[in-house]
């Protein structure tokens, strides 16, 4: 600690003002404030201040993912040697499956953090402002979102656009109107759709190996055009009727996205973020209201396989889970009333679900619908202020 | 008809350093001053100079813009400076004290058989006005102005707060002399408001001709402006006037005994102070004497007032005119190696995000450091959590950022004070310093409506 301290001292003259390296302040303080929390107190106003700040909050959002991220890179692993044969059962070869996962998936973290971060530490730069801390999350939230085949140079573009244009020419962390990791997500899903959907970009193959005849590399939301239940895995087997197909995808041993197919990781996230008080627990479980609803509905209409899906079977595969509990609960893009949370969240499952089932093209609704919201939720909120004026205004007319 | 109100939204600060229920007549103290930056937005203008002889009761100076409105000494004895800053500005009138105190002699009587104006007058000239402050704006009130109703809290819920019914204890018959003369300045009602779990004094609970009400629940539901919202909420023009039992009680011995009483029980609170207890002195005393072997080394932060709205003094300072409590605290001006990755057993937050949730009852010893760094605005619903209002404060707080007057008049800004914003001002993730921007916010729409 002493070390660092002393390390630090020794650089910081040369980044002050009057240093030679005076413009690069910001890149200095965030690596200062990284370390210590700096000795500030408070000069005015309350004279005590609460522990958390960003950094903190932050930090909290992104050990709520590391289930998600770990169950990831064992599914990478799993996937893989399913489709070629070996390993076939879950606990088997689990050292094999968390290495070649790691191989996959780690790379795909580490490229989103550092264009973000460029990105971030550029513009703190030219704004002469503080780095902010936002990206910590968004720069784990893309790599759990993408297809572990996904070219490492496209989560380069991605992050790049979605820190750019997502969030700086807004103004950085806090005034953009879209989530940044939804946004790259989109991005890739609109410029490259070929290695955003289908069934080649889910399980990561190799020009080595042989797939198994039967190999499918459809996700269960592919599968569910064809038929309401009774999926199969890469291998073609299927999971086991109804309740294997449950247990398949609340588990998450399923095809999809790095982080998104364990349900099971996607709750004991949310169990973090709802505890600790960071995450909206009103917009987590609006949306899950609405997407039921809205799955509900479609039972009841039933005119197509998909829509005979059964409504916990809809929210528990695909995104459905992550972007309720990550996405869609980012307190910047999403609603900021209270009121405003319970429609935001139950519009996003709602739509979610209904752009899923009726445009296959688009089997990820839960991105759009998010997506979607985010452009709402101004709209939202000002409609649930304007009311609580309206009250006010009408009290004052009774007092005179 | 009495009113009971349950507050849910706020928070109980749990600190280390709680007055003990004992009064200590503190050591004379040998110094006095009156600082006009007690009094916002008050422009002083001087009656007095450098070696003119005053007694307690005697102006000091006056308010420029409101030239009835006059601050007197608490004290006798003879004004030893006129301590002036920037532009001149005058920062303090500095009295030396005699050994026995004199008074400047009012009309003794009771205040039933006065009319409203010899009430008003009385209270003018004696320098007991000032106590009476006002909603909108929290400002010292208008005396040209009648107020809807007056609204008095009986308990103060902040951290470290001293205990109300403890300092009126016994002064039963001087509560309701004062509480007669209050009465006579509205044609509405006089609302006392006493906290169910506390066992509300008997001055309290036996007082005339008010409305006594019930609040129940954390801070900041001792705010008067909180418990005006929910029992009679303002509009836009409606003025409410506020007041603490300190200055009843002030008010009583005015028409008691015909003095202007500046004596005051003030609670000495902080997790630095070894011994902290009630004591007995005056408002405008200098502190120094109180603190004298009674608090520990290192460097410390000095409050006039409580650890979240108190005003920073230094050890040389004088007890505020509104204030019945001092609070030190440790100084936070150390860097914390990884401070925010820390589990945090220490650090009490809002939120879970620090261990220190597994011992909810524990009392905290917390400095001033700021625990991180301004940020934009990233989270929502954190304000909402202590913020008891049907009021949106984050985007109340967005309004006064951009000067946009009819914005915050919708959102309602006549019903807030800085002190009601004081915990969300804690809990702001982004370190936001709210109360300073919700004072901008006033004194604007004070600027341009009146």
């Amino acid at each position: 600690m002493k070390l660092f301290r002393n390390l630090l001292d020794s650089v910081k003259p040369n980044f002050e003002e009057g240093g030679k390296l005076e413009k690069f302040f910001p890149a200095f303080d965030a690596f200062e404030t990284f370390l210590f929390v700096p000795g500030h107190s408070a000069h005015e106003g309350a004279h005590i201040r609460d522990g958390i700040d960003l950094k903190r909050t932050m930090i909290t959002v992104v050990l709520a993912m590391v289930p998600c991220l770990l169950f990831g890179i064992w599914n990478t692993g799993h996937q893989h040697f399913l489709s070629i044969g070996e390993f076939m059962g879950l606990g088997e070869g689990f050292m094999d499956k968390f290495l070649f996962g790691s191989m996959r998936v780690l790379p795909i973290v580490i490229i989103s953090y550092v264009a973000g971060l460029t990105v971030e530490f550029i513009f703190a730069i030219i704004r002469k402002e503080s780095v902010n801390e936002g990206f910590l999350v968004s720069g784990m939230l893309i790599p759990l979102v993408m297809p572990a085949e996904v070219p490492l140079w496209m989560v380069a573009v991605a992050t790049v656009f979605a820190v750019l244009i997502g969030k700086e020419v807004f103004g950085g962390t806090g005034m953009n109107i879209l989530n940044p990791a939804l946004t790259a997500r989109a991005f890739l899903f609109f410029a490259y759709p070929t290695m955003m959907s289908g069934n080649k970009v889910w399980i990561s193959t190799t020009a080595e190996t042989t797939p198994v005849d039967a190999f499918t590399g459809e996700t269960l939301l592919a599968q569910a055009i064809n038929t309401p239940s009774g999926f199969t895995d890469a291998a073609g087997q299927s999971y086991g009727g109804a309740s294997g197909d449950m247990m398949a995808s609340f588990i998450g041993y399923i095809p999809g996205s790095v982080g998104e197919t364990s349900a099971l990781a996607c709750l004991i996230g949310a169990a973090i973020l709802l505890y600790t008080g960071i995450g909206s627990w009103r917009i987590m479980l609006s949306m899950l209201l609405g997407g039921l609803s809205m799955a509900w509905l479609f039972n009841l209409w039933g005119a197509n396989p998909f829509m005979q899906v059964d409504p916990i079977q809809q929210i528990i595969m695909g995104g459905f889970m992550f972007g309720m509990v990550f996405m869609a609960t980012d307190p910047v893009s999403a609603s900021q009333t209270n009121t405003g949370k319970w429609i935001y969240g139950f519009f996003a499952g709602f739509l979610g679900i209904m752009i899923r089932v009726f445009n296959p093209a688009y089997p990820e609704g839960i991105m759009m619908a998010i997506l979607f919201m985010n452009v709402m939720a101004p709209l939202i909120d000002h409609y649930v202020v304007q009311a609580n004026v309206n009250k006010r205004l009408k009290r004052v007319s009774v007092a005179s | 008809m009495s009113q009971h109100i349950k507050i849910r939204k706020g928070v109980n600060i749990k600190l280390k350093g709680t007055a003990e229920k004992v009064n200590v007549d503190a050591t004379f103290p040998d110094s006095f001053a009156i600082k006009p930056s007690d009094f916002h937005g008050v422009i002083p203008k001087l009656l007095v100079k450098q070696g003119d002889e005053v007694k307690a009761g005697t102006p000091l100076f006056y308010d420029k813009l409101n030239e009835h409105v006059k601050f007197t000494s608490p004290i006798s004895g003879e004004v030893a400076e006129i301590v002036r800053g920037d532009k001149r500005k005058i920062l303090a009138v500095k009295i030396l004290p005699d050994k026995e105190i004199r008074h400047e002699q009012f009309k003794k009587a009771d205040p039933k058989d006065l009319s409203r104006e010899e009430i008003l007058k009385q209270l003018l000239d004696s320098g007991c006005w000032p106590m009476i402050t006002q909603r909108p704006f929290a400002v010292i009130a208008n005396p040209q102005d009648k107020p809807k109703s007056i609204f008095i809290s009986a308990f103060d819920s902040s951290p470290l707060a001293p205990d109300r019914d403890f300092i009126v204890h016994g002064r039963g018959a001087t509560f309701q002399k004062g509480l007669d003369a209050i009465a006579k300045l509205t044609d509405g009602t006089v609302h006392l408001n006493v906290h169910t779990q506390l066992n509300a004094s008997d001055v309290y609970t036996k007082a005339q001709g008010v409305q006594l009400n019930k609040i129940s629940g954390p801070h900041p539901s001792g705010n008067v402006g909180i418990q005006i919202h929910h029992i009679d909420p303002m509009g836009k023009g409606d003025i409410v006037w506020c007041l603490d039992p300190q200055g009843v009680l002030a008010i009583g011995r005015l028409f008691e005994e015909g003095v202007f009483d500046a004596s005051r029980v003030v609670a000495l609170t902080g997790s630095e102070v070894k011994k902290p207890r009630y004591y007995k002195t005056f408002f405008g005393a200098a502190i120094e004497k109180m603190l004298a072997d009674n608090v520990n080394e290192g460097d410390l932060r000095y409050i006039s007032g409580n650890p979240l709205t108190g005003t920073r003094i230094s050890r040389d300072s004088y007890v505020g005119f509104y204030d019945e409590q001092l609070t030190v605290l440790p100084e936070g001006n150390q860097p914390q190696f990884l401070g925010w990755i820390a589990p945090g057993f220490d650090k009490f937050s809002l939120s879970r995000t620090f261990f220190s949730w597994l011992t909810p009852n524990k009392k905290y010893s917390l400095n001033t450091n700021m625990n991180g760094e301004e940020r934009a605005y990233v989270m929502t619903g954190q304000y909402e959590k202590v913020f008891p209002m049907d009021i949106y404060p984050v985007h109340l707080v967005k309004s006064i950022m951009i000067g946009d007057i009819e914005l915050m008049e919708n959102l309602g800004i006549y019903e807030v004070a800085p002190e009601d914003f004081a915990l969300c001002e804690y809990g702001c993730t982004s370190k936001i310093n709210v109360q300073s921007i919700v004072r901008e916010g006033l004194d604007l729409v004070k600027k341009e409506t009146t």
